[in-house]
């Protein structure tokens, strides 16, 4: 019995780190269940019951979105919207955290709590900022005006140029982290070989810094990508209603026209489309260089 | 590429992050019932607006009771996850990991309407305990992630020492295991808080009625007209981010120190 116990205690460390937990520590499952529960089992009926209508199997709702050309024209400006603030998002990232990585600790820190304020502020306070900055008679355009520049108000709340800039702040946060990390961990004494072999700053940057953080900016650029697939506060609020999202119909489908099967359709082209981005980056990223 | 023109971008990038969220601050105080910069004349009217609104009142006092049984709620359970995912390996932690981390990774419309659909049939709609739950399960990556990373600078041993020792699992996990991780796990439920304050896509569809959200009742308003009293409203939550970020980094900080002591 005691050495029973004894054999016990000294094998429990090694089976720690083996497959499985004992079912006495059920309390360990319980996030797992919740999470299941809540969120992918209802978001799997949703998935089934597009598939019907009626109590049969069918494709109709996949069918009428296919013949009606207002979907086509969701899909687009979803999937134009995100490729645009995605593109943008990188064009600005890239030389920000570049930046932000070669300056001394206290500048990189004090920076990047620049990044990380806004990062932390409620989504729907910046999208409010950027109603109010870009609205017709907003400071933007009264100072653009005032500096004679131009000389009636650009119309930029309330359109897809709104849109895109209320996104792009929202997103740079979520494109610039993960690039600092990633470009962190590029050893420095890469880039001064380079020069010191007779490269210029800039050619040692595209030819020697650069691809060595492309894994880094196409793992940001695909979580951007898909984020901004997803996206419903910002665009209902600074698009006016001349942008409509995948998931601002969706949302329209289920508590105007309680549309079940229509919305759920759509909800699954959504997450299929947010799925093969995932795949992409695990087809593009070498194994390696993903952590 | 040249210093100077990537300063100038650099900081470009910054202003244009931290700009529209500073302007609102001084707009708040303004006593014009438009928005205007910068305000002519200064008073406290849309804050005595927001606080002597009965319906705001009412909205805040939801948010922020949701958010502390969130944290309350998702902090221990994405513990237990993240725990879990520390111990296993290979196939099984990767998909520990995918299911836990999904409410994460997929579009928050579906989380949405898969709650707003499940509630329909519980009768949860509109309800306090359906709006935690949604919130919670949103919450459980952040802690995951968070605790996980804490976790990874533990030393592994010193729990393996315990539990040779004679501890038991749970008296292994108090005593040994979250003192190390104890920053991380704050950190993860201060996550696991803002998460919850903000959220505002599930809100719209599960959390409206008697118990209206902050953050809906703000979307609603938004849509008819740019109202002052948000300006005010926004320059608090603002407030809270700030405090937010700034005990974010202190427990960064911390954590990182623990983890030199331990290893």
């Amino acid at each position: 019995m005691t050495t029973g116990v004894a054999a016990g205690r000294a094998a429990a460390p090694a089976a720690d780190r083996g497959r499985s937990l004992h079912p006495r520590h059920w309390p360990f499952a319980v996030p797992a269940v919740l999470v299941t529960l809540v969120v992918l089992l209802p978001f799997l009926w949703l998935g089934l019951l597009s598939f019907t209508d009626g109590g049969g199997l069918s494709l109709v709702h996949y069918q009428r979105m296919l013949e009606n050309p207002s979907y086509a024209a969701i899909l687009g400006d979803t999937v134009l919207l995100s490729l645009l603030v995605t593109a943008i998002v990188i064009v600005l990232g890239i030389p920000t955290t570049y930046f932000i990585v070669r300056q001394p600790p206290w500048l990189a820190t004090l920076m990047l709590a620049g990044v990380a304020i806004p990062f932390w502020t409620s989504l729907l306070v910046r999208t409010y900022a950027w109603m109010v900055l870009l609205q017709r008679r907003g400071l933007i355009n009264t100072w653009l005006v005032d500096l004679g520049i131009i000389d009636r108000p650009l119309r930029m709340a309330n359109s897809f140029t709104g849109t895109t800039i209320g996104m792009v702040h929202i997103m740079l946060p979520f494109f610039i982290f993960p690039l600092y990390s990633a470009m962190r961990q590029i050893d420095p004494d890469m880039v001064k070989a380079a020069r010191s072999l007779g490269a210029s700053p800039s050619r040692a940057f595209w030819d020697v810094f650069l691809p060595l953080a492309t894994p880094g900016i196409m793992a940001g650029g695909l979580l951007s990508f898909v984020l901004c697939l997803g996206f419903y506060v910002t665009p209902q609020l600074l698009g006016g209603g001349n942008v409509t999202t995948i998931s601002m119909k969706i949302q329209q489908n289920v508590t105007m026209y309680s549309e079940w099967g229509a919305s759920s359709a759509l909800g699954v082209v959504l997450l299929v489309l947010v799925v093969l981005c995932f795949l992409a980056v695990q087809g593009l990223v070498p194994r390696r260089l993903r952590q | 590429m040249s210093r100077a023109w990537l300063g100038i971008v650099a900081f470009a990038v910054l202003a244009f992050l931290l700009v529209p969220v500073v302007i609102v601050v001084p707009m708040s105080f303004s006593d014009a019932s438009y928005l205007e910069f910068p305000p002519r004349a200064w008073s406290l009217r849309w804050y005595q607006a927001y606080f002597g609104s009965i319906e705001w009142m009412a909205a805040t006092r939801t948010s922020f009771a949701a958010a502390f049984c969130t944290v309350l709620i998702a902090t221990p359970i994405g513990f237990a996850g993240a725990y879990c995912i520390d111990k296993l390996e290979g196939r099984p932690r990767h998909l520990l990991m995918a299911v836990l981390l999904s409410p994460q990774l997929m579009p928050v419309i579906l989380l949405a309407i898969g709650l707003f659909f499940l509630y329909i049939r519980l009768g949860l709609v509109d309800s306090f305990p359906g709006i935690v739950l949604a919130h919670v399960a949103l919450a459980i990556p952040f802690v995951v992630t968070t605790v996980v990373a804490g976790l990874s600078r533990f030393d592994r041993n010193l729990e393996n020492a315990a539990r040779s020792l004679g501890a038991s699992r749970l008296r292994a996990i108090v005593d040994v295991v979250l003192p190390q991780v104890k920053m991380s796990v704050m950190a993860g439920a201060l996550f696991a808080f803002v998460s919850s304050l903000d959220e505002v896509v599930i809100g719209l569809l599960v959390a409206g009625g008697p118990n209206t959200v902050l953050t809906r009742k703000m979307f609603m308003s938004l849509r008819d007209q740019v109202d002052p009293t948000i300006a005010a409203i926004s320059t608090l939550l603002i407030g809270i981010s700030l405090v937010a970020v700034a005990l974010f980094l202190v427990m960064e900080r911390a954590a990182a120190r623990s983890a030199a002591r331990s290893g």
